[in-house]
């Protein structure tokens, strides 16, 4: 029973990160870079709807929906201000403007809420517990595991059947012949920065709904192991994030129950460094050519 | 025999770096024995040292190797239990009461055990490229951090005591490093002359590595990895040797600092300091020497000098990193710039770019 209620919470936390390594696939896989600052935002969709439920007073479903929408114009802004004019940069200059950005978010998140934790509310996400058959499940497991479901496939669409998701697909592949092509290379970035912030909001409402304690850093170490799922997963593509995010969470869960609560992020850093040793591309992705 | 220009460039570069430090070092010196120094200048002298070395270190990383490592604190701190462990080892179990031998044994082995450590991790990292590298760096920082966190050592009854994980030491042991704790009663023992000796040895390993022909190889790898390689450039052995001689570095730079006050924990080489050392290195100039040691000083007496100041600093750090990328990598910015001071430059024949 303890080995199914860990595998539960293993699932529950994997499909947070799965969420988030979404984001952070689909903004890599597009504008090739990685977006440090991604944690940030999603610590910042958590704070506004943890305004709109405490301070404002909205329902839950309000205050998603407006996290969500004040993240999008976020992640934006965040692209167009300080990433769009290091497009031909190196990825060494891009990197660093990210790892400032996160910084800038979590300081101007200290400024606006300040140190003290806060305790995030409770919500229908996370309001019961369900017992089936002697097993504990939180609620929140549930729509957790749900919303990282429908994302995922809303998400495959998006991307195999509309015009824009075969746009992205054009940047991602190659950016100079998508231009030559017609595509508005700056647009489609914009839209994937803001797909990925939105669900980086939603991201942040499940992972505050599972783990209620909200700081200005709730978001970076959440960020840093979602990007450990997307390369484990293979960066780039949509169903290995998602795989890539349910096996470490699974893994970080049993790691510290049955190795050592002190060493779960060190278990899952050293499975980054395995999957990047044996196999750099990930679960599911491809091998990319390196060309002169 | 006559130089030629960037040779004599060079020459002056390095002329001026050490002119600087040394010039910096007596004047302090005259300051301390005249004691017109303020208290908390005082205190600040052996941290400026270490975080030189720590900037000059990284830059060697990223500036000079082209790799963004962000574990360069898990070195640091990687030096700074290692040089608490020896220096309490040297006192109680072989009785050495000389201070600066001590220290000098500590800041030696804490060197050796981070460039073992450094030379661990690069064998997988540096087969990385670009972002992976920076993230497995972070990642390895992070797993330096949590496993000291469970790392118990102490002296007894004339012998090391050590266990991981659980607590299992002895009644009666003197303890060392104390888990989450950190390392515990330290007998500070770090001078300010040690300080500057270390950055002199980092500015001239740092220096003639780069101006070397192991240095040319390790910036040929930067600026192309596959032109390089096809020149019959080892690039993985050349990165090694960056990235190995960082991580000595840091962990001398780390003993240094441990040995400076009472007591190291985990918590102050997190991620966070690594962006430190990298804001120091990104304010003083991607490559440039010099410019690390000015801004890892500046920088460090700058937040005690204005204490408002301290509760922005982190904001301001992500400004200016933000801000300094953009403006040295953005091209219609380069160009503009470029434009605006163009009329102030002699004309030179052989120098000028052809457009």
């Amino acid at each position: 029973m303890i080995f199914l209620d860990n595998l539960m919470n293993g699932l529950s936390l994997g499909s947070i990160y799965a969420i988030i390594a979404l984001g952070y696939t689909m903004v890599y896989g597009i504008a090739k870079m990685l977006n440090f600052a991604h944690g940030d935002i999603i610590m910042v969709g958590a704070y506004i709807a943890f305004c709109g439920l405490q301070y404002w007073g909205l329902p839950p479903i309000v205050a998603i929906l407006a996290a969500m929408v004040v993240c999008t114009i976020l992640g934006i802004t965040i692209e167009g201000l300080a990433y769009r004019p290091l497009r031909q940069a190196a990825s060494l200059a891009v990197l660093i403007t990210a790892i400032g950005m996160s910084y800038l978010l979590q300081n101007i998140a200290l400024m606006i809420w300040g140190a003290n934790p806060k305790s995030f509310p409770r919500t229908f996400i996370n309001s019961s517990i369900l017992h089936i058959g002697g097993l504990n499940i939180a609620s929140a497991t549930i729509y957790t595991i749900l919303a990282n479901v429908v994302i995922m496939i809303a998400l495959t669409l998006f991307t195999a059947k509309t015009k824009m998701g075969k746009a992205m697909r054009c940047v991602s592949e190659d950016r100079g012949a998508a231009e030559l092509m017609g595509i508005n290379v700056n647009r489609t970035i914009s839209v994937t920065f803001a797909i990925g912030s939105a669900l980086a909001a939603i991201a942040g409402v499940l992972l505050c709904s599972s783990y209620p304690i909200l700081q200005p850093t709730t978001g970076s170490m959440p960020g840093i192991k979602a990007f450990t799922a997307a390369v484990f997963g293979g960066i780039g593509s949509i169903p290995g994030a998602m795989l890539g995010g349910v096996l470490l969470g699974v893994i970080e869960i049993f790691g510290k129950a049955y190795i050592s609560t002190e060493l779960g992020d060190a278990i899952v850093f050293a499975v980054l460094i395995v999957v990047l040793l044996v196999k750099p591309s990930g679960l599911l992705g491809k091998p990319v050519r390196e060309k002169v | 025999m006559k130089m030629t220009k960037a040779k004599r460039n060079k020459l002056i570069y390095n002329i001026v770096t050490f002119a600087l430090v040394i010039g910096a070092f007596l004047i302090l010196q005259s300051m301390i024995a005249n004691k017109t120094i303020t208290r908390s200048l005082k205190g600040q002298l052996v941290p400026i040292c270490c975080w030189i070395v720590m900037a000059v270190s990284l830059n060697l990383v990223i500036g000079i190797s082209g790799e963004l490592s962000l574990g360069h604190a898990g070195f640091m701190s990687v030096g700074a239990y290692t040089g608490a462990v020896v220096s309490g080892l040297l006192i109680n179990v072989y009785d050495i009461q000389d201070a600066t031998l001590r220290l000098v044994v500590a800041i030696v082995a804490g060197g050796l055990l981070s460039g073992i450590v450094g030379a661990l991790i690069g064998i997988p990292v540096l087969r990385l490229r670009g972002d992976y590298l920076a993230i497995v760096t972070l990642a390895f920082g992070e797993i330096i951090r949590n496993l000291v966190n469970v790392l118990y050592i102490g002296t007894g009854d004339g012998r090391l005591y050590a266990s991981f994980l659980n607590k299992k030491l002895p009644e009666g042991v003197t303890m060392l490093v104390d888990g989450a704790k950190g390392a515990v009663k330290i007998k500070p023992i770090s001078t300010f002359t040690a300080g500057f000796i270390l950055v002199l040895i980092t500015l001239v390993v740092v220096l003639n590595l780069v101006n070397s022909r192991a240095g040319r190889a390790i910036k040929a790898c930067r600026d192309n990895r596959i032109a390089a390689e096809s020149m019959g450039v080892n690039v993985t052995k050349y990165k090694m040797m960056a990235f190995v001689t960082a991580a000595v570095l840091a962990g001398m730079a780390g003993a240094l600092y441990g040995l400076n006050s009472s007591t190291v924990v985990p918590t102050q080489f997190t991620f966070n300091q690594s962006i430190n050392v990298l804001v120091f290195v990104v304010l003083g100039g991607l490559g440039n020497v010099l410019g690390s040691v000015i801004s890892a000083t500046l920088l460090t007496i700058l937040p005690e000098m204005l204490r408002a100041f301290a509760d922005y600093r982190m904001l301001v750090y992500a400004v200016v990193l933000i801000l300094v990328m953009i403006f040295t990598n953005n091209p219609t910015i380069l160009s503009f710039m470029k434009r605006l001071i163009a009329p102030f430059k002699r004309k030179d024949v052989t120098g000028g770019d052809a457009q």
